[in-house]
Parts: structure tokens; C-alpha cells; sequence
């Protein structure tokens, strides 16, 4: 049990241990520090501006765009349409017709405020009547004060106006001037008006969940697709044999070409009427009957009295898909195969091991890091493919994906709003998958 | 003559083969002469097995000339005789020269592939070893054969189609003979009426604004901020080099709404100009993150050697730095310009004027039941084309720009 005496001489020696502490560095930054601190801020600038214009900013208007009611129409603000004739014959001076301004709010649904118009009457037509309480004429500068105009409102606003000789000497059509109107709107952009039925409207779409596990699909399996193949690919060409570089050249075309030009070729080849591919099909005798490889939703195949419905299109845009993004995986795989060092090789050779053995114990090992740095790569990209998809089925046949359904909702139904919530789902998904890769990601990259 | 087990693997792989190569050429011959025919694989698969036993009968050291030309013969003696002298399942008659061609093709890969999957192996009893050489030669030949056809097949389909016509398309859609007899004007009637009737050479110009554009603003931005991340000591250094590259991962149609909304408002929508901001902005995170995995590679002493003798950072960063890491420089550009010339999403939603239009948004204007299907197809290769040369040229660069510049695992 430690006395009292025993506790104070174990402060008085921890006090003496922190004055023989080697002194802390200061932890502000010194002046050529900071100087470097600025030069570097100063050099990645550019880049932050641009990046949170077009990529942060426009990230956080979907969250607000997701709690609005927009649609596609919305983007033009309301404003006050005015269109102005004249009415009556003006043949002789002195002849009396009537200038007519038809107004309408542009909107179905949004009230105008501090609406007016003004317009330059004709030189050579004095206004005769009474002039409408909301209008002023000064000169020959007409200007009519409406304040609030309802939506959906349309009027009339009459000045009658009589013709003087020199009009009638030079007539100027009414519209050589046309009437300006100015009006403030609440933008539904920008107001503060908010609701849930976006979400309310996708989560509860019974094709919501359908297109959830039609995501999952499309993701994990081309991913997969497209390492194992490019594992494959990798392991074909790093053996030595002539033509490999021309070879080598060619598997990169898939992940080179444009998107639309590969996209139209397929269409084109799996044609069931027309497409080359369901031709040599049943000429070899695989298929008895041409398939729609990209229209049909589901085949059903007996597997030992169970039917189990086989999604065509969703397969065959997978397979696009793998085929597609394979290059990029083979080409990573095989330069990460030809650093590993050929004397690893040697010993196993002197050891014994088979082929199939060197490949399991020492390639598959050393290619591990590499697989898995491209599976997280290719399955956020699958994640996110929107162009292959849109332009092989257009979402059709059940192969509408989550990012699919982004445009579906925004631009086909045009309905910006849940199309902007369908978005933000997007970005959380893709949000958890970003933590997971901080994670795991290796420490000494770069 | 020992035959033996081995004289079995040769006999099955033999099998293996013939039936891959008379499918192939046998679909190559229907796709270059138009002729149908249903390949007799059966045929083919007892001709490349008995010429894989005729090889493995013989111990390695005894595989004589004579063997060679006794396998040679064995492929096509057995394949005429199984199909009663029709060796493609057709009379000689049709397509002579084709058939010709394609027998021999036949004959000779059917020998070519067993010879070499056979070639040293015992034809007694294999060991372990012996047998997985077997195996993988074979899985990597199927494989290279798989891989070849499954890549070159769309992309041969693609150019004949641009050369023919829709009528004969439809009637027989393997038919992809080209009628020489027309001439070029004929023969390229697409590509023409593209350049004169669907302003093709305007999407063209376009596109290469476009890519080029995109191409000098990413590195003028990335160059310095790459250079500030790997050489510059600053507080969230770390924390960028690591994330900015999430940037990369966040996918375009999550912008397209918002930037949509927003360019229509300025007015940048139908411009290229609007283009100019956007493919930047989504190509710099990848251009930096490359650059900077190069640039840390470069000896700071060099750099440093540059400060002592009186260079500015920029001035370091225009004698020392960049002229060492060109071979980057270009990869990272090659890349840049390659997706953007690529790109079809924000072409697709921005551009409606069709003044305007770069080529994805040109092509994807053609697919439509007026215009017929070549015309799709030559707007394909036409789009294809600039980028896969340029790809082809610089490809060793983009190849190890891309592999060690960005990951190292």
C-alpha cells in the first residue's frame, strides 16, 4: 500500500522526467512552411474550382432537387407572355381602332409578382379613350403595371387609339416594336418549398426493389465476368509466341472503341431477324429458333422439373459488359504477371510443382492485390455504367439498373425531381462503397 | 510406333480441336462467300483425332517428317472421306475458291494446334506434370481462339456492314462478300453520303475540339496540382492523394440532372463550350491522381539541384520535371482524349442543335428505322477509327502510363 510520502515522490519524479523531455517541436507552421502550405493551395486551385463546380456543387443540388416537385418543363422560369394586334382598319386620318395587348402567365402553377409590360406605340397613333386605370402613357412609351397575376390567368388589355395623317402616310406594323414584360417568379429551383413525395414515389414503385436486385446482378457478375476473363487473357499472353504484341493490341479494342460504336454493332449482330450472330447460331446447330437476345425478359428452362426463369437481356448485357471492360483488367493483370520474378518459378520447376500448381501458389498469390484493387474498381464502374445499358436495351426486358432509372424518371417520365431521388440513392450506395475501399485500400499506393 | 496412353490425350485433344476449327473456318467461310452450311463437326472431330494419334503413336525423337505429312493427310483424308467427299458439308461446286481455302485452312490449323499441344509429349503413360503441360496448352489455345474471334467478330461485322447495302443484309445476314465489281464509289456509298448529306465532317471537327480541348485544359490544371500533391508538403496532403480519386468514381448521371437544370439556365446547354467545362472536370481527378504516382517517382534531388542553382518552382517544374516524365505526359493525354472523344452521356443530353453534335451524339442520331443500317455502321467506324489508330500508335505508353502510374499493388 503506498503511503503518502510514496505518491509524492512519484510526482516529484514525473515532474523531473517532463523537464528532461526532449523539447516538442512547435506545432504551428514556421514561414517556409507556410510559404509551401500556399504554393501548393495556390497550384491545386484550378483544379478545386472546377471539381466542386461541376462535381460537388451539382452533387449537393440533387439532394435538393430530390425534396422538390420539378419537372422537366420547370426549367424555363414563368414569366408573362404578352402579344399585342391591332384591331379595326385605319384608312383615313382620323379612323379610330383598337390596340389590343393579350397577356397570359406562362405557368400552370405559379403565381407572377410585380408583373408589367411596356411597348412603344406607333409613331403617328395618338391614344383617344380612356386608358386602362393600371396603364401610364408617357410619350409614346406605354406602360401597364399589373401586380400580381394569377396562374393560368389570360387577359385583355385594350387602348383605343386614333390615326393621324402621317400614319396613314407611313404605316409601322405594331409589332416592329414588341412589348417587353418583366415579372418575378418563385423558381421552383429556388424556393423553399419542399417535399417527400420524390422518395415517397420511388420507394414505393413496385419496380423499385426489382431494379435494386437487377443492379446487384448486373454489378457483381460483369465485374466478375470481366476479371476472370481478363485473368484468362493475361494468362494466354504472357507466354511467348509470334504475334502476340498484334494480339495484345487487338484485346484492348473492346475497352478503346466508342461506347456507341460497339453498342450499335451488337445491336446489330444479336438481331433476331437480321443479326449475324443468331444466323451462325443456327447454322451450327446451337439454336433452333432465333432468340431476341436483348428484347426477351426471361427464358424458362426445366432444370430436373424446376423452372427456373433465365433472364436473357439481363444476361447478354452482362456478358456486353464483361466483354467491354475486360481489356482494362488483362492489361493491369499482365504487367503485375511479368514483375513477378522468374526465379520464383525456377525453384518451384527444380521443386517439382506442376503448371497448375506454380499458377495456384505462386501467380494467384502474387496477383491478389492487383484482383482486388480492380474488382473494387470494375464493380463501381459497372455500378455506375449507364451508356452500354441505355443504349443496348434502353432499360427494357428487365435490365433497368438503378442509374438507368435515373434517367428514366428524370428525362423519360420528366419528372426531375424523383429522378434527382433516385440520384441520391445512387450516391449512397456508391458512398458506402467509398468507405469500404478508405478502408481496405493499401496504405503505400501511389 | 509405341502407342500407348498418350496416343489417348493426343486423340482427345485432336477431337477438341477439329471440332474448333471447323466451326471457325467454316463460319468464315459463310461470312466471306455467303454460302450457308451446316459445318459437319462430327466429321471434324474424328479428323483431328486421328491425326492426334498419328502423332502420339510416335515417341517425340521418332516424329520424322514422314509423321508430319502422314498427320497432314490424315486430317484431310479423314474429313473427305466422313463427309462423302464434301468437306464442309457442301458440294465442291459452291464457292470453289472459298471452300478451297477454307479446307486448307482447316487441314492445316487442325495440324498446326495438335502439334503444338502435343509437341514433346510422351506417347506412353503421361506424368502428372506432363499432362497439366497438355491441359494448359490446350486451355490457352482454345483460349486464344475464343478471345480473337469473340474480339474481332463485331468489329469485322461493323466495317462489312458499312460497305453493303440493307436489301442484301436482309436476305441473308451472314453474307458479308463484298462486291468488288462496284468500285469504291460504290463500295463506300455510306461513308460518302455521310460526309455530304449528314454533316458528318462537322461532327468530325467537333469532336476533335472537343477531345483536344479537354485534353490541354485537364493537363493544364492537373500538371500543377499533381506536382503540389507529390512534391508539395502541405496539411491534407494524404488525405488527398488518396480521395481524389473518388472523384473518378462518382458517376455521371448523378450530374446530369443538376448540371442540366443549371446549363439550360445560362444558356450553356447547346454549346461546345458547356462540353469544355464538364469533360474536364470529370477527367482532371484521374489525370492528377496518374500524374502524381509519376511524378514521385522522379528523384527530388534532381529537383532540388534545380532550387540550389536558382530556378523557380515553376521554373523546376518547366526544365526538370516535366520533360522527365513525358512518357506520362503522354499517356495520361492519350487517355484524357480518349474518353473524351468517347464520351456519349453529356454529348447525348446537352447537344440538340445539330451544328453542334460530336460524333457519339451524330451517330446515336442515325439510329433510327429511316436511316438504313449502314449508315449506323460507317458513322461507327468513323468514330471508331481516329481513336483506335492513335491508341495503336501510343499504345506501349498509354500501357505502362496506366499500369504504373496509377496502381501498384
Amino acid at each position: 500500500m503506498a503511503s503518502t510520502s510514496d505518491l509524492e515522490r512519484l510526482d516529484d519524479t514525473a515532474r523531473r522526467a517532463a523537464e528532461l523531455r526532449p523539447p516538442v517541436p512547435p506545432t504551428a507552421l514556421g514561414p517556409l512552411a507556410r510559404r509551401e502550405r500556399n504554393l501548393a493551395y495556390s497550384m491545386l486551385l484550378p483544379t478545386f474550382g472546377i471539381v466542386m463546380a461541376v462535381v460537388l456543387a451539382p452533387l449537393l443540388a440533387n439532394f435538393w432537387i430530390s425534396f422538390k416537385p420539378v419537372g422537366l418543363g420547370d426549367l424555363r422560369p414563368a414569366s408573362l407572355f404578352v402579344n399585342e394586334r391591332l384591331r379595326g382598319d385605319l384608312v383615313e386620318p382620323g379612323d379610330v381602332a383598337t390596340l389590343q395587348y393579350r397577356l397570359r402567365n406562362s405557368s400552370q402553377d405559379e403565381p407572377l409578382r410585380d408583373t408589367a409590360f411596356t411597348d412603344t406605340l406607333p409613331a403617328g397613333l395618338t391614344v383617344t379613350g380612356d386608358l386602362d386605370p393600371r396603364c401610364a402613357l408617357d410619350g409614346r412609351q406605354l406602360t401597364c403595371e399589373l401586380g400580381r397575376v394569377e396562374p393560368r390567368h389570360r387577359e385583355t388589355i385594350a387602348v383605343e387609339v386614333t390615326a393621324t395623317a402621317a400614319y396613314i402616310a407611313d404605316p409601322v406594323p405594331v409589332r416592329d416594336s414588341p412589348a417587353t414584360s418583366q415579372a418575378t417568379a418563385d423558381n421552383v429551383l429556388t424556393n423553399f418549398e419542399f417535399t417527400l413525395e420524390n422518395f415517397d414515389r420511388v420507394f414505393s414503385a413496385a419496380e423499385f426493389w426489382h431494379v435494386l436486385r437487377v443492379t446487384v446482378y448486373y454489378t457483381v457478375f460483369a465485374t466478375l465476368g470481366a476479371i476472370i476473363l481478363g485473368l484468362f487473357a493475361a494468362q494466354i499472353l504472357n507466354t511467348a509466341f509470334a504475334g502476340r504484341t498484334v494480339l495484345r493490341g487487338l484485346f484492348l479494342f473492346p475497352y478503346v472503341a466508342p461506347v456507341i460504336a460497339v453498342a450499335f454493332t451488337w445491336v446489330l449482330l444479336l438481331d433476331p431477324f437480321s443479326g449475324a450472330l443468331n444466323a451462325i447460331l443456327r447454322q451450327v446447330g446451337v439454336l433452333d429458333q432465333p432468340v431476341n437476345f436483348l428484347g426477351q425478359r426471361a427464358f424458362a428452362v426445366d432444370f430436373f422439373g424446376l423452372t427456373v426463369n433465365f433472364p436473357v437481356a439481363l444476361t447478354t448485357i452482362i456478358l456486353i459488359e464483361a466483354w467491354r471492360s475486360f481489356p482494362l483488367s488483362f492489361l493491369f493483370i499482365l504487367a503485375r504477371m511479368q514483375s513477378i520474378p522468374a526465379d520464383m518459378y525456377e525453384a518451384a520447376e527444380v521443386d517439382g510443382a506442376t503448371p497448375l500448381q506454380q499458377f495456384w501458389y505462386i501467380s494467384l498469390p502474387q496477383l491478389v492485390g492487383i484482383i482486388a484493387i480492380l474488382f473494387l474498381l470494375r464493380f463501381i464502374w459497372s455500378f455506375n455504367n449507364f451508356d452500354d445499358i441505355f443504349l443496348l436495351t434502353g432499360g427494357a426486358a428487365g435490365t433497368r439498373t438503378l442509374v438507368v432509372n435515373v434517367y428514366e424518371q428524370a428525362f423519360a417520365i420528366s419528372n426531375l425531381g424523383a429522378g434527382a431521388a433516385v440520384a441520391v440513392v445512387v450516391f449512397l450506395v456508391l458512398l458506402c462503397f467509398s468507405i469500404v475501399i478508405f478502408k481496405y485500400s493499401p496504405q503505400d499506393e501511389g | 510406333m509405341q502407342p500407348g496412353l498418350g496416343t489417348l490425350t493426343g486423340f482427345v485433344a485432336g477431337a477438341l480441336w477439329g471440332l474448333v476449327w471447323m466451326i471457325v473456318t467454316a463460319v468464315m467461310f459463310m461470312l466471306v462467300s455467303g454460302a450457308a452450311t451446316t459445318p459437319p463437326v462430327g466429321a471434324a472431330m474424328l479428323a483431328g483425332a486421328v491425326c492426334g494419334a498419328t502423332i502420339t503413336a510416335f515417341r517425340p525423337a521418332a516424329r520424322t517428317f514422314g509423321v508430319t505429312i502422314a498427320a497432314i493427310a490424315a486430317v484431310f483424308l479423314v474429313q473427305a472421306a466422313a463427309t462423302f467427299g464434301a468437306p464442309l458439308g457442301l458440294p465442291l461446286a459452291t464457292a470453289p475458291l472459298a471452300q478451297m481455302a477454307a479446307i486448307a485452312a482447316f487441314v492445316g490449323l487442325t495440324w498446326f494446334a495438335v502439334d503444338r499441344t502435343m509437341a514433346a509429349q510422351p506417347s506412353g503413360r503421361l506424368t502428372r506434370y506432363q499432362f497439366e503441360i497438355v491441359v494448359l496448352r490446350l486451355a490457352k489455345g482454345l483460349g486464344l481462339v475464343f478471345f480473337t474471334v469473340m474480339v474481332a467478330l463485331p468489329f469485322y461485322v461493323m466495317v462489312m456492314t458499312s460497305l453493303k447495302n440493307q436489301s442484301e443484309l436482309l436476305a441473308n445476314p451472314l453474307d458479308f462478300s463484298l462486291d468488288i465489281a462496284q468500285g469504291p464509289a460504290g463500295l463506300f456509298r455510306s461513308y460518302i453520303e455521310l460526309f455530304t448529306v449528314y454533316s458528318f465532317g462537322t461532327f468530325l471537327m467537333n469532336t476533335a475540339i472537343v477531345a483536344i480541348g479537354t485534353v490541354i485544359i485537364t493537363l493544364s490544371f492537373a500538371v500543377p496540382g499533381a506536382y503540389a500533391v507529390a512534391r508539395l508538403r502541405f496539411p491534407g496532403q494524404a488525405f488527398l492523394s488518396r480521395s481524389i480519386l473518388l472523384i473518378y468514381m462518382v458517376p455521371a448521371i448523378v450530374l446530369v440532372i443538376p448540371l442540366y437544370a443549371v446549363f439550360s439556365q445560362l444558356g450553356l446547354r447547346n454549346t461546345l463550350t458547356g462540353l469544355l467545362i464538364v469533360y474536364p472536370a470529370t477527367t482532371i481527378p484521374v489525370a492528377l491522381y496518374m500524374l502524381q504516382g509519376y511524378f514521385r517517382g522522379i528523384p527530388s534531388e534532381l529537383e532540388e539541384a534545380g532550387l540550389m542553382d536558382g530556378l523557380t518552382r515553376a521554373g523546376v517544374i518547366g526544365k526538370i520535371t516535366l520533360p522527365l516524365s513525358l512518357p506520362a505526359l503522354a499517356s495520361v493525354a492519350l487517355y484524357v482524349f480518349m474518353i473524351a472523344w468517347n464520351e456519349f452521356l453529356f454529348a447525348f443530353m446537352f447537344l440538340d442543335d445539330i451544328d453542334m453534335f460530336t460524333l457519339s451524339r451524330g451517330v446515336v442520331s442515325l439510329n433510327s428505322s429511316e436511316v438504313p443500317r449502314q449508315h449506323l455502321m460507317a458513322g461507327a467506324v468513323i468514330a471508331t477509327i481516329p481513336v483506335l489508330v492513335l491508341f495503336l500508335w501510343f499504345e506501349r505508353f498509354l500501357v505502362s502510363g496506366l499500369t504504373a502510374g496509377s496502381v501498384k499493388g
